[in-house]
């Protein structure tokens, strides 16, 4: 049985779709506030590994735990309730086109039943959630709008608005920089490290870029000065990241950034800036 | 040895869970009635000149083409019951399914198909709703009670149609068309008339979201699902008329 604080656990988790292993033997584990770094090549595994998190994709075989409980034979209504713990950013945005910026934002206030539950008679609650959570994203103006009025690093922006309303113990990303600018693709990372350092969220980011790692790894958010700033090398880290690499399915590396860079597997150094 | 028949079989089995889920939310809450409604606007609201331009066609070209053959009985006079039987029995609830088809199936395959390959149906699982509750069964139910609605249109616009080609090429009277054409019709030929749409109606819907839902391949993906939704849900209404006038035959 899993231990309480463990936030996610994989145990030797495969996933195949058709005769291609998605996942293969995947195991690893992590506790509130740690954060993941996952790297790999296109049709690693990642976004599959984010996806089987959630609930979205069965395992095949190995066993699942999230926030303690095993949820490797849960079935979809049972995920629901423990979906409403999570946060994602989805790769494409996955912001619905037929609803405005603010509706999208409050969906899953609305319609998770836990939180919804919680919201009920307090309309004007949802509301001021809505605008905070835009307002962490400097997007409040954009209250009105369809994602299609809206740039790429805009709905990227909306999304995170969108997966942080609901103030989740975990988040996931699933590559958010992604076919970004690199100005606009550090404010985004720089949003991921606003939001685990002030609310010591669990956080897995899936990218391709390793400077997205190298931030994760080695700067923080100050509240006070509202900054993002290098982290004191001097002794303890205050977050821990982990750093993944996937091939083909497989965890080929799990360890601290220095281990990274150390690394003399020819794939794995690709990823080591 | 059936290797070959594992895909199709697959396909079916996975349309055959995606239809019981659909239908078992029928009857479970949450029931998203704006979505119902938008969809019933969008089905019902949004066929119905097309719906009623086809009817009145029909129901010309059928006037003309049999007065010509019945004249060469003299009994032209029998327009009123041939159009109405073949209108309401079997043309109506056709033509309009297949118009239905080729304007929601496909509609409803490509939205639900573009939401499919831009995250947003796993999106709505990981926010918290069910994609069949919330997209598949409110499409459903509209298309479900506007398809027997756009039928009963469809045919009472081809019988008046049925009626001016008598009219003006024949000189029949209004009672002359009409009283034969109600009189010949049983109940069971108005069940029929009925039973046909509301079937064809959970297959046009059904169809569109299987493929929609399933697509992959990006944007290309959409097109592939859009042609299949449309082409399966058109070869269905064929095969489910026939059985279906099989069975009311030998009632």
């Amino acid at each position: 049985m899993a231990e309480d604080s463990t936030v996610v656990r994989f145990e030797d988790v495969s996933v195949s779709f058709g005769d291609t292993k998605a996942l293969d033997h995947v195991s690893f584990e992590m506790r509130a506030g740690d954060s993941r770094v996952i790297l790999g090549a296109s049709g690693s595994g990642k976004t599959t590994l984010l996806k089987t998190a959630l609930g979205l994709v069965k395992a095949d075989s190995g066993r699942l735990y999230v926030f303690g409980e095993d949820v490797t034979n849960l079935k979809e209504s049972g995920w629901f309730d423990i979906r409403a713990k999570m946060g994602v950013l989805f790769q494409e945005g996955g912001l619905f086109d037929s609803m405005t910026i603010a509706e999208n934002v409050a969906y899953p206030l609305l319609n998770q039943r836990v939180l919804s539950r919680s919201l009920q008679n307090q309309d004007g609650n949802v509301d001021y959630k809505v605008r905070e959570a835009l307002r962490f994203v400097e997007l409040e103006q954009t209250l009105d709008k369809y994602p299609s009025e809206l740039s790429g690093g805009m709905r990227r922006r909306v999304g995170i608005a969108r997966a942080i309303v609901t103030e989740p113990p975990l988040l996931l990303y699933d590559s958010p920089t992604a076919g970004l600018d690199p100005i606009t693709a550090n404010t985004i990372v720089n949003l991921i490290l606003k939001e685990r350092d002030l609310r010591n969220a669990a956080s897995i980011l899936v990218t391709h870029r390793p400077q997205d790692g190298h931030l994760m790894a080695n700067f923080r958010y100050n509240p006070s000065s509202g900054q993002i700033e290098a982290a004191p090398q001097n002794g303890e880290q205050p977050v821990k990241t982990e750093f993944f690499v996937m091939k083909e399915g497989r965890l080929v590396f799990a360890g601290p950034q220095r281990e990274l860079k150390a690394s003399q597997d020819s794939y794995v150094k690709k990823f080591a800036k | 040895m059936f290797d070959f028949l594992k895909g199709p079989v697959q396909v079916f089995q996975d349309f055959i869970i995606l239809s019981g889920r659909a239908l078992g939310n029928v009857f479970r809450s949450p029931h998203y009635v704006d979505d119902i409604l938008i969809q019933m606007d969008t089905i019902g609201v949004g066929s119905l000149l097309i719906v009623m331009f086809i009817g009145l066609f029909s129901g010309l070209i059928m006037g003309s083409q049999m007065a010509r053959a019945l004249a060469t009985y003299g009994a032209q006079g029998q327009i009123g019951p041939i159009v109405s039987i073949t209108l309401i029995r079997e043309l109506g609830p056709v033509l309009v399914a297949l118009l239905v088809a080729g304007r929601n199936a496909s509609g409803i395959a490509s939205e639900l198909g573009s939401m499919k390959v831009t995250e947003q149906i796993d999106a709505m699982r990981a926010l918290g709703t069910d994609p069949i509750q919330k997209l598949v069964t409110p499409r459903l139910i509209a298309t479900a009670v506007t398809l027997p609605l756009l039928t009963i249109i469809a045919d009472f616009i081809g019988l008046i149609g049925g009626y001016m080609v008598a009219n003006l090429k024949f000189d029949i009277r209004f009672s002359q068309y009409f009283t034969p054409a109600w009189q010949i019709l049983e109940y069971n030929d108005v069940v029929q008339g009925l039973v046909k749409p509301f079937s064809f109606a959970i297959i046009v819907a059904l169809v569109g979201c299987f493929y929609g839902m399933r697509t992959t391949g990006g944007t290309e993906g959409v097109g592939r699902s859009v042609t299949k939704a449309v082409v399966v849900s058109s070869i269905w209404i064929f095969v489910v008329t026939f059985f279906i006038g099989q069975i009311f035959i030998n009632l």
